[in-house]
């Protein structure tokens, strides 16, 4: 920090540790301080309407992370956002928005069970090892096409996603009313209930299924495959200067189609999960907003693979914590919705602080 | 919801300096009075409690348990029929002591209540619309619905006498047994009145879609229905809607007249109040509550909202006379002879399915006269 340190010191060298500890600290702290600034920004605006923060925050923290049931809680809220946000997250680093998640969860949900029923008799791992490729094929095909549609024709990936998740919706509506109807679902159309052998159980030791292992997993996965391999090294690339990686021979026609799929997979296992941890059976159940949240996950943690578990957890918790708070403080359900909104506007006013703060840089280069 | 108010910054200011009081006393405050008739009570809604509709009807029910003397109610709204509802479920029983759980959307029972409550043999899991089944489901489950079907009937002979078009509409979300009995019930009530009133369904294939509820409503009046009815979760969008078109509403769920006092004509309503303070109060006393409860207009389960100012004489005097037949019980709106739409025999000669008939639980047509395909 000081300029008298002379190169080669022991002081010059803790002096250069600490200046690449601040650097580093910039992609934590910045992040953190909007994290604050939105949960006091919050509290500023329960004050106004005349409740308590210091109950709200004490009823967030009691229910979503004061005991472990709370973290049971959270966690099971967490599992289906991982791989959701993750279909928003890999097209991300190449330059794609894509917020048709949606449409990736329920196809996948809907192939798995499918899958179940045309065959029923396979063994275990078989059949669930079945459910999940389908469905990979399901997502990974929907967002895919996507991809690919993006890259030869132009067409505008974001609008086309969000369309297309409607359209997927809309499938999903007719399969399962209509040629994979289970007959004895009457008034809730679903495909037949998958037997047992085709179900997903909890973790040893805590109340929640395995999809948030999975989710975990393919969260670190995809960060080894960005930041350690070649191909996630070309992905970046192409995120970061398309022409630059035409000009590099890089295949970016090759690259796009191929993480779009790779997203979409990872939201169509969250389907599958879905049909084979929750709720046994394919269903209308199936669309229920994770995609949508996967977006805002995916942005909150910067399309960071591993910043995903953190935000993930954190907007879980807010979920999580949605029902204490109704029934404790008689606030509406759309309070956390309040709260989620101003940690984002926090959170992207402090992405235009990156980079600009002086106490982040190197001293001497100024 | 937040009651409009304007703040001085004096009441800022006091707010600010009482949180901290609140949030102690809050830390300290047993939050279940420990006495013996004391009982604590969650209801979960899949949408907003203020949706003019399906979740309201219950809402409206349980903010009638407040008045019983040592009940606590604890509600949670907009909870997905996930593992959301699961987590939800458990919070209520963790954090407040609840013991008798009321979660009320038709996705709810299967797999989430079935999945929770072996786990928690002491509560009960009170759930509306299941076929509660003895032998294969829990005994701390139990099920409950309202014949509502009877409701439709007697909007259809309100609106029977109030079309000069001869078309009456229906908005309805999927085409399931619970709905189509819905639409066959309105065009039946019609019919009894002229037998040559159609009515055009349309099936927006989701419980809550308020544009497709709103394209629906102007297509029926476009193709000329002077009365629209629906049975979506929340009516509001297809009554103002329609209201906005000159057309007669006929209201479900609950009561929708003040969104269109001077054209709603009635409407087939959830009782759930009477309901929920029967089996509170039987929790109360010690007693058990069945495990499979049906009822009807006689019964309390139903109700029909007030009939507007626009119906006529001859339509209250109608609709008094059916209402009195049904109250008697055992009526039967599916009566032969009587043919679906396409022309096959759902009812013989002489062959009838009275409210309480368990086919009806299990329809998949709709009636002749009903313009409209359940795939």
């Amino acid at each position: 920090m000081t300029a008298a340190a002379v190169p080669g010191t022991p002081d010059a060298a803790f002096d250069r540790s600490l200046a690449a500890a601040r650097r580093h600290g910039e992609a934590v702290i910045v992040p953190l301080g909007a994290l604050v600034a939105g949960l006091l920004a919050f509290a500023l605006f329960l004050g106004i309407v005349g409740r308590s923060p210091a109950e709200f925050y004490g009823l967030v923290y009691q229910a979503a992370y004061g005991s472990t049931f709370a973290w049971e809680n959270t966690l099971a809220r967490t599992a289906p956002l991982l791989l959701a946000a993750l279909c928003t997250a890999l097209p991300a680093r190449l330059g794609m928005i894509m917020i048709g998640g949606e449409g990736a969860i329920v196809l996948g949900g809907v192939a798995a069970g499918i899958f179940a029923m045309l065959y029923p008799a396979l063994p275990g791992v078989l059949g669930i090892g079945g459910m999940v490729a389908v469905a990979a094929l399901a997502g990974g095909t929907w967002i895919g096409t996507i991809g690919f549609l993006r890259h030869l024709r132009g067409v505008n990936e974001t609008i086309a996603s969000l369309l297309m998740a409607y359209v997927a919706i809309a499938l999903m509506n007719h399969l399962v009313e209509g040629p994979f109807r289970d007959a004895a679902s009457l008034n809730k159309p679903s495909t037949a209930p998958l037997s047992d052998g085709f179900r997903i159980g909890t973790i040893p030791g805590l109340d929640v299924h395995w999809g948030l292992a999975i989710g975990i997993a393919a969260c670190v996965l995809c960060w080894v495959l960005l930041e350690r391999t070649t191909w996630g090294f070309a992905a970046r690339i192409v995120g970061g200067n398309v022409r630059a990686a035409q000009v590099q021979g890089l295949p970016v026609g090759r690259l796009m189609v191929g993480f779009s799929v790779l997203g979409g997979a990872c939201a169509g296992i969250a389907g599958m999960i879905e049909v084979a941890a929750v709720h046994g059976a394919a269903n209308a159940s199936l669309a229920a907003g994770y995609g949508y949240t996967g977006i805002l996950i995916a942005f909150l943690a910067r399309h960071h693979m591993l910043a995903i578990l953190p935000v993930a957890t954190l907007l879980a918790g807010f979920e999580a914590a949605s029902g204490l708070v109704q029934r404790r403080m008689d606030l509406p359900d759309a309070t956390v919705l309040v709260l989620q909104g101003m940690v984002f506007v926090a959170l992207l006013a402090g992405e235009a602080l990156h980079g600009r703060l002086a106490w982040f840089r190197a001293p001497g280069r100024q | 919801m937040y009651r409009k108010r304007n703040r001085s910054r004096r009441d800022v200011l006091k707010a600010t300096a009482g949180m901290a009081a609140v949030a102690t006393a809050g830390t300290l405050m047993p939050w279940q009075v420990g006495r013996a008739a004391s009982l604590t009570v969650g209801f979960i809604y899949v949408g907003p409690k203020d949706d003019y509709g399906y979740n309201q009807a219950h809402a409206e029910g349980a903010a009638a348990l407040r008045s019983i003397e040592g009940v606590t109610l604890v509600e949670e709204e907009n909870v997905s029929e996930t593992v959301d509802v699961q987590k939800s479920m458990e919070s209520m029983i963790n954090f407040d002591g609840v013991t008798l759980l009321f979660p009320t959307s038709f996705g709810y029972f299967d797999p989430h209540i079935l999945a929770l409550a072996p786990g928690y043999p002491d509560l009960r899991f009170q759930h509306c619309g299941g076929l509660w089944t003895a032998g294969q489901h829990p005994t701390n489950v139990g099920s409950y619905f309202g014949y509502i079907g009877m409701g439709q009937y007697l909007n259809g002979i309100v609106a029977g006498h109030a079309t000069t078009s001869g078309k009456i509409g229906f908005v309805a979300a999927k085409p399931i047994p619970q709905v189509l009995l819905n639409v066959n019930s309105f065009l039946l009530g019609a019919r009894s009145v002229d037998s040559s009133i159609t009515c055009q369904v349309i099936f927006t294939g989701e419980w809550s879609m308020p544009v497709k509820e709103a394209e629906a409503t102007n297509a029926l009046i476009d193709q000329g229905a002077d009365v629209v009815t629906c049975h979506v979760d929340g009516p509001k969008v297809v009554m103002e809607t329609a209201a906005g078109r000159g057309a007669w509403l006929c209201g479900y769920h609950a009561n929708q007249a003040p969104l269109a006092p001077a054209q709603y004509l009635t409407g087939a309503e959830w009782n759930w109040a009477k309901v929920y303070q029967d089996m509170v109060a039987a929790t109360l006393a010690g007693g058990t509550i069945d495990n499979f409860v049906r009822g009807g207009l006689a019964e309390g389960f139903i109700k029909m909202s007030p009939l507007g100012p626009a119906v006529s004489e001859t339509a209250r005097n109608h609709f008094e006379v059916a209402r009195a037949e049904i109250m008697q019980g055992g009526f039967a709106v599916i009566r032969g002879p009587l043919k679906d739409n396409r022309g096959n025999v759902v009812a013989a000669d002489g062959q009838s399915f009275a409210e309480t008939d368990v086919a009806l639980e299990r329809m998949d047509y709709l009636v002749e006269g009903v313009i409209g395909s359940t795939s």
